[in-house]
């Protein structure tokens, strides 16, 4: 295996870390709207991911990064490319970031509310245009020999990539309530469990046309027949184990599952991509992990500083979980600042 | 289509030049503060003080609302080289992307995890424990700043690296180079410095205004955050000029344009070389008339000694048409846009100046045995609209570092015009500028208003219960 693979891989791996993490951290802003009834209850979900977000976000901060360092030609194409929909993900994340301090600050109801809203639609937009982003690459896109992508309108917009935007909202959402569930107390936590029963029907629902879908609008299973379905399958599988700790209420297993179904999606389009990172409709432009990569030297000092850091940050990355497992209860909000 | 390609260069470039300015009122503000709060805590955890721990709490929570904004406007950053600047990251890849990388590996994970940990468990560590936490945040955002750095220092003084022969990209051959890079070593002091001075005189600022509305309670809080405040700002304005005067050094040898620039010097001077402190400037003419002259400060300032010639920027630009125009073309300008880069050093070091003279006479009148500085209104008025010219002169440095690059995005490597997307438009670029500028004007609006808000709940608004029964000064209470 190459460096290059390696990195490719890595690339991945962060991707599906910061969904499995920022995922329920979507799900969490998504909930405000949906489980609770006032500004207490709004308030009492924000601080349960209060002291984790910006550790989660800094994946992705990583894997852009980790791109940028390793397959920049990638980097280059696909931020480029999808202009509109990166300024709309950032302008998603910009909202979302400042809500909790300003949140804290905002003395008035309407103060607060803007705030909270805009907490909600930071939470609603970048896992909805980040899924349908990739899942409109997977498709083939125009590019040039250069390695300029310019996705025409309904390269971006069409029914494979909006119902893949869907799928990574209702997995984050289903995901934040089970993180609900192990993490606050009171009403909350049954609300959260009520709403779940509904989500996960749907849920389901979705993923099947979704993989309908990828089978018929992506060369996925026409390249690797196998792991495609395998990883499609399990992709509903860890659905099923959500759903099941659902009924059963397991909490511990519905958390492991949605998010493992969540890092799923990610294992599914880098499988399907591999060995390209952008797919172009004129296959001779599609860009190869080969010739989208740095340098050796560039590579193995890499290789070198993430196998030496990435460890210790795991370490005090799940130390700082465990310092928080006091289960929060929305009725005497007293988290403090 | 010429025009339109110019627009598109110069739509990107006033993209990245807003977002990283609005970035970096931030960064400084937070660099700073986190390491002055992180000294607040330590001091109550080594001395038991409560005023200390009050000081901490209260300007962390500045700090909190300055690390958001700057959190999310880092993301943009992040995006930014990508989406505007597809060329250059093709180009730069295999040396920029490894800064940026480790960054976030060694710098933001640290910042981010440790800055969760500090803000929910005031009441479950012990005051160092908590102080470490603090710490920890604060080295994470300086480390931050050398890697961010790094990348920077490359494209003012290119070191490590060789371009491949057959993509005709930058290609990495000693990554020592890229870390030890003279530049680097030489704007990462400067910057920390300016970073912590900007905190500093913000505290000052700030207490004034609080000093000035007299509120019960509140005096002995905002006296002792004046003094710490006005000392910070006295050591770390000197500090600043001379980490600043060291940097000057380097420039001259390695960017002479930047440097003739920004003391709008066209002609070769006469050694030793004088120092103009106005002039006029005819940048089209490539002129500029002195008004007022120092006899041979120019010399002492650019080679600490009274003699030497400083060249002009028209030598300059012949000496870089013969260099590179084999590569580049004839019609190549060299000229950096010199009133620009003239009035802005004079900004910023008038700044240091004021900076310094203001912290001397509010030391001075805060004195303990000669406390008078409550009967100057006018005074602590003045300091507290010092409170907006750090960020004034954070920015006035960044110009001079970043239109000084020009034509270059990369020195002598790689033109601005060649690095921009060839996917942009003028409407995707016009669009994108429209919306984070509404942006902009609504984070920076709020974050003032709620610094102002928070001054004006003073440190003890949410301890308003418990301080009916622990009278907050008596030390005695703290003390077994
Ligand atoms: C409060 C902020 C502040 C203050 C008071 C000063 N500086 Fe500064 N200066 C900066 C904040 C700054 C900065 C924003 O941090 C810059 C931008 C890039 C850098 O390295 O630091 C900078 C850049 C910068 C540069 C350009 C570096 C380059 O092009 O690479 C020079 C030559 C100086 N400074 C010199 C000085 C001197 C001689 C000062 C005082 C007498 C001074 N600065 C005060
Ligand atoms: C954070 C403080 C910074 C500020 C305030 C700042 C400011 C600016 C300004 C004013 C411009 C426009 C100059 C021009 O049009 O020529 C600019 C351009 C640019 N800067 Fe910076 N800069 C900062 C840091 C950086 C860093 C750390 C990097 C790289 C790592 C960087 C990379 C660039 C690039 C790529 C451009 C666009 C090309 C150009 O127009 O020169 N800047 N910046
Ligand atoms: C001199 C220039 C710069 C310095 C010193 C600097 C430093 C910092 C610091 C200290 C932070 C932490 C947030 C805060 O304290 O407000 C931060 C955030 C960030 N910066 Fe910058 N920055 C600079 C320019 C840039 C540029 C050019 C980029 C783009 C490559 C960038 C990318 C980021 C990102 C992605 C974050 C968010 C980190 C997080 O999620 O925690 N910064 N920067």
């Amino acid at each position: 295996m190459t460096l290059s693979i390696l990195w490719f891989l890595i690339i991945g791996l962060l991707f599906a870390i910061f969904l499995f993490l920022e995922g329920f951290d979507f799900g969490v802003g998504m909930a405000t709207r949906l489980i609770a009834h006032n500004l207490d209850e709004r308030e009492a979900l924000m601080s349960s991911i209060g002291p984790h977000w910006d550790g989660n976000e800094t994946w992705l901060v990583t894997a852009g990064g980790a791109m940028f360092a390793s397959l920049p030609l990638w980097y280059a194409s696909l931020f480029s490319g999808y202009y509109y929909v990166l300024l709309l993900v950032l302008v998603g994340l910009i909202l979302r970031g400042v809500s909790f301090e300003f949140t804290k600050h905002a003395e008035t109801k309407t103060g607060k509310n803007i705030w909270l809203w805009a907490f909600f639609i930071g939470s609603v937009l970048p896992p909805f245009l980040l899924c349908m982003m990739l899942l409109s690459m997977v498709q083939g896109i125009p590019m040039n020999a250069n390695g300029d992508a310019f996705p025409k309108f309904f390269d971006v917009v069409n029914w494979l990539s909006l119902v893949g935007g869907v799928a990574g909202v209702l997995l984050s959402l289903v995901h934040g309530l089970n993180f609900i569930r192990l993490r606050l107390d009171g009403p909350l936590r049954d609300r959260a469990r009520a709403l779940n029963k509904i989500v996960y029907p749907i849920l389901f629902a979705g993923e099947v046309v979704f993989a309908v879908l990828v089978f018929f609008q992506t060369d996925f299973f026409t390249k690797r027949f196998g792991s495609s379905l395998l990883i499609t399958v399990l992709i509903v599988a860890f659905s099923l184990l959500g759903y099941y700790g659902v009924l059963k209420n397991k909490e511990g297993w519905s958390f492991a599952g949605s998010g493992l179904s969540l890092s799923m999606v990610i294992v599914l389009l880098f499988n399907g991509l591999f060995p390209r990172v952008m797919i172009a409709t004129n296959p001779a432009h599609s860009i190869l992990i080969k010739t989208a990569a740095n340098s050796h030297y560039t590579l193995t000092i890499m290789t070198i500083v993430a196998c030496v850091l990435v460890p210790i940050i795991l370490i005090y990355f799940i130390w700082s979980y465990t310092l928080f497992t006091k289960r929060i209860n929305s009725k005497d909000n007293t988290v403090k600042y | 289509m010429l025009s339109v390609g110019l627009s598109i260069v110069s739509l990107a470039r006033f993209q990245f030049a807003m977002t990283t300015v609005f970035h970096f009122f931030f960064v400084p503000f937070s660099i700073g503060m986190g390491c002055l709060v992180a000294v607040m805590e330590t001091i109550y955890a080594v001395k038991k003080d409560k005023v200390y721990l009050d000081m901490a709490k209260f300007w962390g929570k500045i700090f909190l609302l300055s690390f958001a904004v700057g959190i999310v406007t880092g993301i943009i950053q992040e995006f930014q080289f990508g989406m505007n600047w597809s060329e250059y990251s093709r180009f730069m890849g295999d040396v920029f992307g490894a800064p940026l990388a480790i960054e976030a590996l060694l710098a933001f994970f640290i910042e981010s995890v440790f800055i969760g940990i500090w803000m929910f468990t005031w009441d479950r560590f012990k005051p160092g424990v908590h102080a470490f936490m603090i710490w920890m945040t604060s080295i994470g955002t300086m480390l931050s700043a050398i890697w961010i750095l790094a990348a920077n220092s490359f494209m003012q003084h290119p070191t490590g690296f060789k371009i491949n022969g057959s993509t005709g990209r930058i290609q990495l051959t000693n990554f020592g180079d890229v870390i030890t890079n003279p530049q680097l070593w030489r704007v990462f002091p400067h910057v920390i410095l300016a970073a912590i001075l900007t905190a500093g005189v913000v505290i000052a600022g700030m207490s004034a205004w609080g000093l000035l509305r007299k509120k019960k309670g509140e005096n002995l809080f905002f006296k002792k955050s004046l003094r710490f405040g006005l000392w910070v700002s006295m050591i770390f304005a000197i500090l600043s000029a001379a980490a600043g005067d060291f940097q000057t050094q380097q420039i001259i040898k390695d960017q002479p344009m930047k440097f003739a620039a920004t003391e709008g010097i066209y002609k070769t001077t006469k050694d030793p070389a004088p120092w103009t402190i106005v002039e006029s400037i005819d940048a089209k003419g490539h002129k500029a008339s002195h008004q007022v002259d120092i006899p041979a400060a120019l010399s002492i300032l650019a080679y600490h000694k009274a003699s030497g010639s400083v060249k002009g920027m028209n030598e300059i630009n012949a000496e870089m048409h013969k260099t590179y125009d084999k590569k580049f073309g004839k019609d190549m300008d060299y000229y950096v846009p010199p009133k620009t880069m003239f009035w802005s050093f004079r900004v910023m070091t008038g700044i240091d100046a004021l900076i310094m003279l203001v912290a001397l006479f509010g030391l001075i009148w805060s004195r303990k045995n000669k406390y008078t500085i409550e009967n100057k209104k006018w005074f602590l008025v003045v300091l507290g609209l010092c409170i907006w010219v750090p960020f004034i002169g954070n920015s006035a440095g960044w110009f001079i570092t970043e239109f000084g690059r020009y034509p270059w995005i990369v020195y002598g490597l790689f033109t601005i015009a060649q690095a921009v997307s060839p996917t942009s438009t003028v409407a995707s670029l016009l669009f994108s500028n429209i919306i984070y500028f509404c942006l902009f004007t609504l984070l920076g609006g709020v974050m003032v208003w709620y610094c102002r808000k928070t001054l004006h709940h003073g440190p003890y608004y949410e301890e308003k219960d418990s301080i009916e029964n622990v009278d907050p000064f008596a030390k005695e209470a703290f003390e077994k």
